[in-house]
């Protein structure tokens, strides 16, 4: 199990216990704002978009070469995005910091 | 009350929550299945016989959890909208202050004689129709199958029986497959795609009727060819679920008329999803969309405007598809082009991009494993920024926006 916090574009911190699945699943199953996921997890449309807080990037690891593509179609992009449906729930996720995309 | 729980009907009830609507929700659909994810059904779900329900969109406790009413397996017969009420089959009436029509499409069944009596015979649109089609094509993967119809979902199908071990026809009428929504470039690419994989695509194939022996069918072509089949899948596109707009007498043309806040020609009823006929300010015309975006942004527009916020539907259309192991992206709408420019990257797999322009404006993108086409096309029909054709079609030139201008 991971602890994962969510905080939205409202400063709202959301904290949830993932067991399995994608990041984006949990979210939408939660109704975190912001993170919509409308293709249904196949890094086709961008609409699940985290700034992962800087110390917790060894925890994600970094975005995939279609997911760095994607992630260009939003203007607020850093080094620290990635798409979250493309970040699998693991133990190693653990108290991971995920700020969501304005 | 929202008729129609699918992607917009259930993100419609999830929104109006969040804009803070206090009053009841109440979703109903006839489908019994805790509302899911459709696109996956021709794609990944179908393949994937580990999993025996398809993915819902919310778990079952969330709808409690924002007390949201959710009634599967009940079909609603008819509307008053002089009452403001709605009657369901099972004869109850109940009323609304807001009704929401969320009705969606149904596949469309040509009227080819013989197939209503054939055996085998699918459409897909949900997840009964993947778990008909998986128990005829059955563990014994020799199953020969005939898909009516070269569109997406056709040749989605086609791609995932294929990978099942099915031995698959695609039987198009038009000259070429994607005939309506792709430039003959694409449609070349995919029939090549599918022949490499070794389903057989056949174009100018009219079917003319369908014939039935013992425990087979014979599907017969105005050309004089027989295939034969043991499944018949169509796939020759969806008509709009419009009768209950028609009872209330709503305004109705390519689908249910809305304006840009998805309030249909009563103010009382919205329309949202691949049903409706909405307006779009990037193409200037009304549009009648069949898309998962479409479905969650219109929601979202319809659930604000009825917490009276103001808002307007104004989105770029964009779609998918997965077919074997190539990734089709999709933006804006290519309708009414008059000149392409193809750009194709080198790498070893197929990666490449056709851009669709009306004179110098660039209406749409397919791009072919190629996400970064996709993006930098996106940004362009967004800003309506007009794009070098020569330094386009040059892939020495870096794909970036900068570069193309």
């Amino acid at each position: 199990m991971a602890k994962i916090t969510f905080i939205t574009s409202d400063d709202e911190t959301i904290v949830l216990d993932g067991i399995s699945g994608s990041v984006m699943e949990l979210a939408v199953e939660h109704n975190v704002k912001g993170i919509d996921g409308n293709c249904g997890g196949v890094c086709s449309c961008a609409t699940c978009h985290v700034h992962v807080a800087p110390d917790d990037l060894s925890k994600t690891g970094p975005a995939s070469e279609i997911e760095t593509d994607m992630l260009e179609l939003d203007d607020n992009t850093d080094e620290f995005s990635r798409l979250c449906c493309q970040i699998e729930i693991s133990d190693a996720l653990d108290g991971v910091v995920l700020k969501v995309a304005k | 009350m929202v008729i129609g729980a699918s992607h917009s009907g259930v993100n419609l009830a999830f929104a109006l929550r969040r804009e803070g609507w206090e009053g009841e929700i109440i979703l109903y659909d006839t489908d019994p299945e805790l509302p899911y994810h459709r696109p996956p059904l021709s794609k990944t779900y179908l393949t994937n016989d580990e999993r025996f329900s398809a993915t819902p969109l919310k778990s079952a406790e969330s709808y409690d959890r924002d007390n949201i009413q959710l009634n599967l397996g009940v079909k609603v017969a008819s509307i008053n909208s002089k009452e403001k009420k709605v009657v369901l089959e099972e004869g109850s009436v109940q009323s609304y202050d807001k009704l929401v029509l969320a009705t969606g499409a149904r596949p469309i069944v040509p009227p080819i004689p013989g197939l209503d009596t054939a055996i085998n015979v699918f459409s897909l649109r949900t997840a009964a129709h993947v778990q008909g089609i998986r128990n005829a094509v059955g563990s014994n993967s020799d199953k020969k199958v005939v898909v009516i119809g070269g569109g997406y979902i056709g040749l989605e199908i086609a791609a995932s029986l294929k990978k099942l071990g099915a031995d698959v026809t695609v039987l198009e009428r038009e000259e070429r497959i994607l005939a309506r929504v792709t430039a003959p470039e694409m449609s070349k690419f995919f029939k090549k795609l599918h022949s490499a994989n070794g389903v057989e695509v056949l174009t100018q194939k009219n079917v003319t009727y369908v014939k039935q022996n013992d425990f087979c069918n014979e599907v017969i072509c105005s050309d004089g060819s027989t295939h034969h089949a043991d499944i018949i899948i169509i796939g020759v596109g969806i008509q709009v679920n419009k009768e209950l707009a028609e009872q209330a007498a709503l305004n109705i043309e390519n689908g249910i008329k809305v304006d840009a806040t998805a309030c249909t020609s009563n103010k009382d009823i919205y329309a949202i999803g691949d049903c409706t006929f909405h307006f779009n300010p990037y193409y200037d015309r009304y549009v009648r969309l069949e898309s998962v975006q479409n479905a969650v942004e219109q929601a979202k527009v319809a659930a604000a405007s009825i917490c009276r916020k103001e808002v307007v539907y104004d989105i770029i259309p964009w779609f998918w598809s997965d077919q074997y192991d190539v990734k089709l992206q999709i933006v804006g709408l290519s309708s009414g082009y008059d000149n392409i420019i193809i750009r194709k990257e080198e790498k070893e797999q197929p990666c490449f991009s056709i851009w669709y322009f009306s004179g110098e404006r660039l209406l749409s993108v397919d791009a072919i494993n190629n996400a970064k086409a996709y993006v930098v096309g996106t940004k362009f029909i967004k800003a309506n920024q007009h794009i070098d054709k020569s330094k386009l079609a040059d892939n020495s030139v870096d794909f970036k926006p900068a570069n193309l201008v």
